[in-house]
């Protein structure tokens, strides 16, 4: 089996003493800002990006990775302890994982969210290393005309299951898009938006945007909505380990949630986030008495924390084979992996095996880690939750600043991510989601070079897009979904899951 | 006209000067002979120029964010649509810290700076001290000197750079 002796090959890399560590220091910080709510790991990852620079490419992505997939599980945390989701992604962990910790079954709550993650964790590890070796190799067969389709599926994609208003999170993906036009055209030479500015002339760089809307705007969010009274659960934690009633209770919300967030953390646009919240609904429709749900039951912990996992692990599948980010951590990865001189897309797999090998297999050595650092060590972890916002935030901003500078040597740079942090402040405001921001930046030249080959080998006739056959697939596929979520029923319905 | 929904309409305007000024910029604005904004070249969709796409991208996000202030207009929100607070005391302390923070990092090293960086931001939270902000800034400044200079080996500069304080403030010296 081919499957295995590539599977082989990564865990020989993840495995080396000092990847091993770097995965380490990975999950341990994404557990960390995981637990704090106030930072996320769009943030972290920016600002751990120049700290990234002296490592070889493996190591860097593979502690990278580890934040993000590490973040799942200590939300979690948070969301049971506290009723704070520590996370976006664990916002559904709250309804039932609070009334267990009230109940007296913090420790069990805290149990089976982290084993039921390490489950998901583990089989979305062996997803990844089956689905993407076909998908690679049929993304090789993509032209540029293909790539453009896909990229426009993608983001329709990414806007129809986002939260909030559809029209918005359209405009902000174009504005995205824009913004990764700055600076010089690659064809041409011309500095485009530039200004005459020579720190323009090479564009913005993703860190600064992220850590400006991402970091900067979320600190002066907390600071003027001031720090409630947290009431955290610390002494009844006991019984950490399930007994045999509650594994019979939880496996099979855990293998659906699983299944489920493995499926919609594929989708660009779809992630953790949605995955949990339709593993909640999914189980709630399912049970028998569905009363029992937001009042702690057992299912209502296990299944979204299995699907955030899942989903937070699968969500690289698109990234490693074709090279387009499903949501902004992974556009962040994009920017990571360019920095280090690989170009992300299906060659991969083949040009480097022992980079995309070794970083699935060190997601399974991650999920390993986290169940280690989540169960024995949670008493440290809820130890840091009763860490006052007024001391967390100056260093996260010190954190961010510096990242900012390190970036490029460049002062300007945390110049420009001040005025980032205006803007994304503004637009949350507005009730404008800054994610898909991220998106369409990391997306805008990739389109405009795609378009552009494309409109070439054409001779500028626009109908090669509907003459190839993937491509035409592709743009089927995102006119069905526009279709689907413009059709007053699924709206409606649409509003009902996002209200729940 | 009343506006139903002033969150939505700000935003919707928001864009569509946004993306307006995109699409002059990428086009160019031209009174006869004399060239106001210079623009870039157009192309042909074959031979797409430098202008082409933001060109249509910044239409298209025009479009998008009349459409939004239109149904702004129209729709009848309740009272959260209205025109958002904005917070100036942490958005100017925060930014103002990072922007200082920006300014003076290169002349006089990350100590001084982020140890400023740090007290100036926390006069924005609600309990405020100086002495403990002093103390939260000096531990984090270490910190940082020792894992991101220190271990990183990222070249940020530590102390104040004399030379450069000197020439900038060399006219005092005629």
């Amino acid at each position: 089996m081919e499957i295995f002796s590539n599977l082989a090959l990564g865990f020989s890399v993840a495995l080396t003493f000092s990847n091993i560590m770097y995965c380490f220091v990975g999950v341990m910080l994404g557990t960390l800002i995981g637990v704090l709510p106030g930072i996320g790991p769009i943030a972290t990852i920016s600002m751990l990006l120049p700290a990234t620079f002296v490592l070889p490419p493996v190591s860097a992505l593979i502690m990278l990775a580890g934040i993000y997939y590490g973040a799942q599980y200590g939300g979690s945390t948070t969301a049971i302890l506290v009723n704070l989701p520590g996370e976006v992604s664990s916002v559904v962990t709250c309804l039932d994982g609070y009334q267990m910790a009230r109940q007296g079954k913090a420790g069990k709550a805290l149990g089976v969210a982290a084993l039921g993650s390490f489950f998901a964790g583990s089989v979305a590890t062996f997803l990844i290393a089956g689905f993407a070796p076909p998908l690679a190799e049929l993304a090789l067969k993509f032209g540029p005309a293909d790539y453009f389709s896909l990229m426009v599926l993608g983001l329709i994609a990414a806007v129809v299951l986002a939260h909030g208003s559809l029209i918005k999170a359209v405009a902000m993906i174009v504005l995205g898009l824009l913004i990764g036009l700055i600076g010089t055209d690659v064809n041409s030479g011309v500095a485009r938006y530039s200004f005459g500015l020579p720190e323009l002339i090479d564009g913005i760089g993703i860190g600064t945007i992220a850590m400006g809307t991402f970091g900067f705007s979320e600190i002066i969010r907390n600071l003027e909505k001031g720090e409630g009274e947290r009431e955290v659960f610390t002494k009844s934690i006991h019984g950490l380990l399930p007994n045999w009633s509650d594994i019979k209770q939880v496996a099979f919300p855990v293998l659906r949630g699983t299944s489920l967030g493995a499926m919609l953390g594929i989708l660009p646009g779809g992630g953790p986030v949605l995955g949990a919240f339709s593993a909640y609904t999914l189980e709630k429709k399912l049970a028998k008495d569905p009363s029992r749900f937001g009042k702690g039951a057992i299912e209502g912990v296990a299944a979204p924390e299995a699907a955030n996992n899942a989903a937070a692990q699968t969500s690289f599948i698109p990234l490693l084979t074709l090279g387009i980010p499903s949501n902004p951590v992974m556009a962040l990865m994009i920017g990571a992996m360019i920095i280090h001189g690989i170009q992300p897309g299906p060659q991969i797999m083949t040009a480097k095996p022992e980079l995309f090998w070794g970083m699935i297999a060190s997601m399974w050595v991650g999920n390993f880690l986290l169940v280690v650092l989540n169960l024995p060590l949670i008493g440290m972890w809820v130890k840091l939750l009763t860490v006052k916002y007024d001391y967390l935030f100056p260093a996260i901003l010190i954190f961010c600043c510096i990242g900012v500078y390190s970036i490029s040597n460049a002062s300007y740079d945390v110049l420009m991510a001040a005025l980032f942090g205006f803007i994304g402040y503004t637009f949350i405001k507005l009730e404008v989601e800054p994610a898909p921001l991220l998106l369409g930046f990391v997306l805008g030249p990739m389109m405009e070079e795609n378009l552009r080959r494309a409109l070439l080998l054409s001779r500028g006739d626009p109908v090669v897009f509907v003459t190839r056959p993937i491509s035409l697939t592709l743009l089927v596929l995102g006119a069905a979904l526009i279709l689907i979520v413009v059709s007053p029923a699924i709206a409606k319905k649409r509003e009902e899951a996002f209200q729940e | 006209m009343k506006i139903g929904h002033p969150k939505n309409f700000w935003g919707g305007v928001l864009f569509a000067v946004i993306g307006l000024l995109f699409t002059v910029i990428a086009k160019g604005i031209k009174f006869g002979d004399s060239v106001l904004i210079a623009g870039y070249a157009m192309g042909t969709p074959a031979r797409m120029g430098p202008a082409f796409f933001p060109f249509w991208l910044g239409l298209m996000l025009t479009a998008l964010g009349v459409i939004i202030a239109i149904n702004g207009i129209r729709e009848q929100g309740g009272p959260d649509s209205a025109f958002p607070k904005f917070h100036w005391r942490p958005i100017l302390l925060v930014l103002g810290a990072v922007v200082m923070f920006g300014l003076i990092l290169k002349p006089v090293g990350m100590l001084i700076a982020g140890l400023l960086l740090v007290v100036v931001a926390s006069v924005g939270s609600k309990e405020f001290k100086l002495q403990k902000a002093v103390i939260l800034g000096t531990i984090l400044v270490v910190f940082c000197a020792f894992v991101f200079v220190g271990g990183l080996k990222l070249p940020i500069p530590l102390c104040p750079d004399i030379e450069s304080l000197q020439s900038s403030i060399g006219f005092c010296r005629g």
